[in-house]
């Protein structure tokens, strides 16, 4: 087996120093019931050339979002990811070190995750952000138990906006009703989301508002902000979208406390789901209410700066059960994705990109506006906007995807049994012209 | 695992070589920071130059500038080359990391999670675009569940402690379900994971600790009264083999006293690799118990994650698996998305690790069987290798055979002026990346060496060398030298107190010059 280095020689002489008879004897403590005789019932070891030829196989059973004209967004974002990026993040010091604990030898790391934490706090405009959670999802979970926390758990109630993404207001349901923790009730639904300030009394926590929201619309937080720090609440902003951040007044510039979001659309491909990277930023007083990992600078024994994983007082591994959060793993390598895609744009890049993302989008609403049967629901926008068509919008992208065009994600997928005749459509800067004329077309077709 | 737990402060820096007129020292070249070096104007990406259309943001527009510093791609590549340079890794050495299991990572797994058909797909594109994923992943299922010898698992859950999660809102589920709310009491050993009892709370439940006996393994008979009482009990997180590396003997007797008692029988899988092909956990009767694909199956660790925690689920505990998941219906596979009634709900956006899916699968496929035992073989060989040849220069924590990780203490650093943390600092002058230390806390001074099967017998050679000869200089009353450790790395010992009391957690431009100063 390619992967092992010991041979029979080895082991034999291994075996004499260790001073038994057999790999057996190794095993002894384990009662004999339970000692499998022979192998497990799966294939034998297999070449290199015959586990890629399977693999490749499934490769080519789907249609990926490069091949054809692509329009999905709803929480997962295709962007164009410069070939550096990923060439860096397989550097074996990258790829193959653990979570940096020894700080002497993980510089390389730590000194990314630092300029990693600085680019997510001015991105969201907050002054500190820890080194990642798992995605935008378990990140806005993470904020609302941390905003109870901040609260002594005083207040045991989190009001979630009706433009919410419908995952994450799940995911976060499913990660809080474990602790008391009160959800206000709701349905995912379009242009109601100022209206979240009739729902925050004084058990408050959080309210927790997406700009964009699910639907597309960009909202005006500032308003919210007011009402909730009036009555002792905490603001948490969620984004799906980092790049809109390159063309929107920031969340921190509009009051918010907390700043979530998913990371992925800067660095990270859409890898169907996994692994992305939650973003998570706060206010500088909160900081030790923070979840998960966080790096600092400090100086070395020759006062030389160097940087560690710091504040771990809040984590698991020293507090146990009074820790902020069970959160340990993070998403490492994504963060050197991310950081490295950011530098690469910097300003100048990162709003050139959110300007492009932005002109395609309206350039395609204003193509699928035109069409009858559909209409753009949207008062505003970045790069994702809500169309209502004549009919079934499950039905719409299945006819679609049969023409080889990804047309969007119908919104009753995320919310089944409504909104069905809703599709929600997104287009960044790999939409060419042809692609959107293409699309168009096979529409424009489809509902007539 | 992590081998932190004590923050380190520099006692004496000892000496040092002449300094360099730019600060580098040959490959270690001194770099600064992005935000130093970097300005808003520079960018690595050529992109067209937008059009200027009318906005539609909603009057929402950023004004003026983030603050982001671009890098041309050269500059970029060199700017990350060089950081990369300041880092250890698997690739360049030994990484004994007890409980972490840092092995080999094949690079095919790395080629395999970079195919079209399996990256770049949308987690919301239609059933019928994505059959080629979908089925990536009720395969790997299908491995997960027959090495494990259950008969569900939960796919999405994004690392261990994600899993863990997974694990115990099952089991809450299932007591609600059985009108058992009030089981709310969970017995832990005081060796285990600190993400164990942070799980457990997290989860609502209260932490019961077990102590050990003086052979590492839990004390049975202070279980066995805390179950004479035992209605409040919800179960029992054990991680097998411990974090001692022992196997737990007991482990069928335990499974049976939680379940008679009306508990469950959490089974943190953070050590499985020293099981795998030789001992299905379903046979041992737990009930859960996640798996660190990132460890056992080799996904790489990336320097923290991402990690994935597929979490197997038994007879009892199945039908309150999350959402979403994935079931063959004839030739197709569907993605069940929507939580039915006994479903505890859902643990994130989408449908989990599928880059790490894809080079587990990989991983497994290319070992098959037979490499997979004969891995786990060599993986327990190696460490009872490491132990046998140290144990007269070195103290193990416990007298007898090991499984996949030797344990040694401190008592063989008594008296010496040295302590772990120095002895580990030292390693790093060696070469090697230390192990984890003070981890198990129920051993004092922890040493916990994993060397997993991915050494060859020369290599340990090497590391049982060195070790030996770090053990008998402290012997020899070396104190000074040791303290000063590492000398030879990028960076001296750096000082992590000084970094909690003062949290310095980004770069900030420097202070502007005083207004007076200004006004001048």
């Amino acid at each position: 087996m390619r992967y092992l280095p010991l041979n029979e020689n080895d082991r034999r002489a291994m075996l004499d120093v260790v001073g038994v008879g057999s790999i057996d004897d190794l095993f002894d403590d384990v009662p004999e019931s339970v000692r499998l005789k022979g192998l497990v019932d799966l294939p034998r070891h297999q070449s290199e050339q015959a586990v890629e030829r399977y693999v490749s196989a499934l490769s080519d059973k789907s249609i990926s979002a490069s091949s054809v004209p692509f329009f999905c967004g709803a929480g997962a974002y295709k962007h164009h990811i410069p070939a550096t990026v990923d060439h860096l993040i397989q550097r074996s010091e990258f790829l193959t070190a653990y979570t940096p604990y020894q700080p002497e030898i993980s510089q390389g790391t730590l000194q990314a995750l630092f300029e990693f934490q600085t680019q997510v706090a001015l991105l969201t405009g907050m002054e500190v952000a820890n080194a990642s959670m798992y995605d935008g999802s378990t990140a806005c979970a993470e904020a609302v138990i941390m905003a109870t926390r901040a609260a002594r758990d005083k207040r045991r109630r989190a009001v979630l906006a009706p433009g919410l993404h419908p995952y994450y207001a799940a995911a976060t349901q499913t990660l809080v009703q474990t602790l008391d923790i009160d959800i206000n009730e709701r349905d995912t639904r379009m242009g109601r989301d100022a209206h979240v300030i009739d729902h925050i009394d004084d058990d408050t926590a959080c309210v927790v508002v997406q700009s964009p929201n699910f639907f597309g619309e960009i909202i005006d937080l500032r308003p919210i902000c007011e009402v909730a720090h009036a009555r002792g609440a905490l603001l948490i902003a969620v984004f799906t979208e980092p790049v809109a951040l390159g063309a929107l007044m920031s969340p921190g510039e509009q009051g918010a406390d907390i700043v979530v979001g998913e990371g992925q659309g800067l660095g990270v491909g859409l890898n169907f789901g996994g692994p992305h990277i939650g973003l998570f930023a706060c206010r500088q007083r909160l900081v030790r209410q923070m979840p998960g990992r966080i790096c600092g600078e400090t100086v070395d024994a020759n006062g030389e700066r160097g940087f560690v994983l710091t504040l771990s007082t809040r984590e698991q591994h020293i507090r146990r059960e009074k820790a902020t959060s069970n959160i340990c793993t993070n998403s490492g390598l994504c963060c050197m994705a991310f950081t490295i895609h950011m530098t690469l744009l910097g300003d100048t890049g990162l709003k050139r990109l959110a300007a492009l993302n932005h002109e395609t989008a309206c350039a395609l609403a204003d193509e699928i506006d035109a069409i009858n049967g559909a209409k753009v629901l949207n008062d505003s926008f970045f790069n994702e906007f809500t169309v209502r068509l004549n009919t079934s919008a499950a039905g719409v992208v299945e006819v679609l995807a049969s023409k080889n065009i990804l047309g969007g994600v119908p919104v009753s997928r995320l919310t089944p049994g409504r909104n069905e005749d809703l599709l929600l459509v997104c287009a960044t800067e790999i939409v060419s012209r042809d692609d959107m004329r293409v699309f168009g077309a096979a529409l424009e077709e489809t509902l007539s | 695992m992590n081998s932190g737990g004590r923050p380190t402060r520099p006692v004496a820096a000892g000496s040092n070589p002449p300094q360099t007129v730019s600060g580098s020292k040959a490959l270690n070249q001194v770099q600064k920071l992005i935000f130093e070096i970097g300005t808003p104007r520079r960018t690595g990406v050529d992109l067209p130059e937008p059009k200027g259309t009318e906005s539609r943001l909603g009057s929402m527009e950023r004004k003026g500038d983030i603050g982001l510093p671009g890098l041309s791609e050269p500059e970029t590549l060199r700017h990350y080359i060089r950081l990369s340079q300041k880092n250890y890794a698997i690739d360049l050495g030994v990484y004994p990391l007890g409980s972490c299991t840092m092995k080999h990572n094949p690079r095919l797994n790395e080629k395999m999670a970079r195919l079209q058909g399996l990256a770049d797909v949308h987690p919301l594109q239609p059933e019928s675009t994505v059959q080629g994923a979908l089925e990536l992943i009720h395969e790997l299922a299908h491995w997960i569940t027959t090495l494990t010898g259950m008969p569900t698992v939960a796919m999405s859950p994004k690392a261990g402690a994600h899993g863990e999660l997974c694990g115990m809102m099952a089991i809450r589920a299932r007591l609600d379900a059985d009108g058992e709310s009030k089981r709310r009491r969970v017995l832990v050993p005081e060796s285990a994971h600190g993400t164990n009892p942070a799980t457990a709370v997290r989860c609502g439940f209260s932490v019961d600790e077990i102590p050990g006996t003086d052979q590492g393994c839990i004390h049975m008979e202070t279980l066995r009264e805390k179950l004479v009482h035992g209605d409040d009990i919800a179960g029992i997180m054990l991680t097998n083999p411990n974090t001692c590396g022992l196997f737990e003997r007991d482990v069928i007797e335990i499974a049976d006293l939680i379940h008679k008692t009306g508990g469950y029988f959490y089974c943190d899988g953070a050590n499985f690799n020293a099981l795998v092909g030789r001992v299905r956990p379903g046979d041992l009767g737990i009930d859960a118990m996640h798996l660190n694909l990132h460890k056992t199956f080799s996904t790489p660790h990336g320097g923290g994650g991402p990690g994935s925690g597929p979490t197997v689920l038994s007879e009892a505990l199945k039908d309150y698996a999350p959402v979403p998941f994935v079931v063959k219906d004839g030739e197709s596979y569907r993605l069940i998305e929507d939580a039915d009634n006994r479903s505890f709900g859902r643990m994130c956006a989408f449908h989990g690790q599928m880059g790490m899916f894809i080079r587990a699968l990989t991983y497994m496929m290319s070992h098959g069987a037979d490499g997979l035992k004969q891995a786990t073989e060599d993986a327990v060989l190696n460490a009872n290798y490491i132990q046998a040849s140290l144990s007269d220069v070195m103290t193990p924590a416990f007298g007898g055979l090991c499984m996949h990780e030797a344990l040694f203490d401190d008592r063989f650093l008594r008296d010496t002026g040295i302590e772990t943390l120095d002895f580990a600092k030292a390693m790093i002058d060696e070469g090697y990346h230390p192990m984890t230390m003070y981890f198990p806390m129920v051993v004092h001074g922890a040493m916990l060496i994993e060397p997993t099967e991915s050494e060859s017998r020369e290599e340990l050679d090497r590391f049982i060398t060195s070790m030996r000869s770090l053990a008998e200089r402290a012997g020899s009353g070396d104190v000074e030298n040791f303290k000063a450790a590492p000398i030879h790395a990028p960076l001296r010992r750096l000082d992590e107190t000084r970094a909690a009391r003062n949290p310095i957690l980004r770069w900030k431009p420097p202070d502007e010059p005083p207004k007076a100063a200004k006004q001048a």
